[in-house]
């Protein structure tokens, strides 16, 4: 069984590109991970002008990469070499509330399937009250090392 | 089932994946999924789901390797149902 930190070790983003702290539950029907959107993160600056809000897509990546990439790495264990090497498919979100600087948020997914490759998931994200900040359907196609060139 | 049973169901799950600037009329016994449909690998895995669940089999990682044109999948649709 793969531990959260050696799953995070295996994820390929780096800062300022990475949107995962912490894993707090992961098994083969889907992951529970944690993330605090950092307040000088720089686009801040700009999303918006005098208020900044995090924009809608870095909470899509955020639910992806704990909801999709972490996974599939859990999932797919030995089969893929050090990092896993993803692309993103398709996505599907609603909106629901805006997610301030400094919000730490609690992304839970659940499979949907993993077949040839490729990982469906039902993702969800809470704020630290409780609410639904987000919601939807990721999914993803991953390179694993036995169809490697 | 009949042969053109089969092949007009895989159509209709076909054609629910095809980018918009491929037709329905562009479908044909010889057409290749990726290189003449431009259905890309992602959507290729859900039309080898909605044939399982349509034809109700089960296809492995070599039939969907297999699976280059709508011909060879048929070919794969037609073993499985033998198999059951």
């Amino acid at each position: 069984m793969m531990k959260a930190g050696e799953i995070i070790s295996r994820l390929p983003y780096t800062k300022p590109f990475l949107f995962v702290d912490d894993l707090l539950e992961i098994n083969k029907s889907g992951v529970v991970g944690s993330y605090t959107f950092i307040e000088d993160s720089d686009f801040y600056k700009g999303h918006f002008k005098g208020f900044p809000v995090t924009p809608g897509v870095l909470l899509t990546e955020c639910c992806a990469q704990i909801g999709l990439v972490c996974l599939g790495i859990y999932l797919l264990a030995d089969k893929i070499t050090n990092e896993a090497k993803i692309g993103l498919s398709s996505s599907e979100m609603e909106f629901l509330e805006p997610v301030l600087p400094n919000e730490r948020v609690v992304v839970s997914s659940e499979l949907i399937y993993f077949r040839f490759h490729k990982l469906k998931c039902k993702v969800k994200m809470h704020n630290t009250n409780g609410d639904l900040v987000c919601k939807g359907v990721i999914a993803g196609m991953f390179k694993v090392t036995d169809d490697a060139e | 089932m009949t042969e053109e049973e089969k092949y007009q169901k895989l159509k209709t799950i076909v054609q629910t994946y095809l980018p918009d600037d491929v037709g329905v009329d562009q479908i044909n016994l010889e057409s290749n999924f990726t290189q003449e449909l431009n259905i890309n690998s992602a959507n290729l895995v859900d039309i080898v789901l909605d044939v399982e669940d349509t034809f109700d089999i089960m296809l492995e990682n070599e039939d969907m390797d297999g699976m280059l044109t709508v011909k060879d999948a048929l070919a794969i649709i037609d073993k499985k149902i033998a198999k059951k």
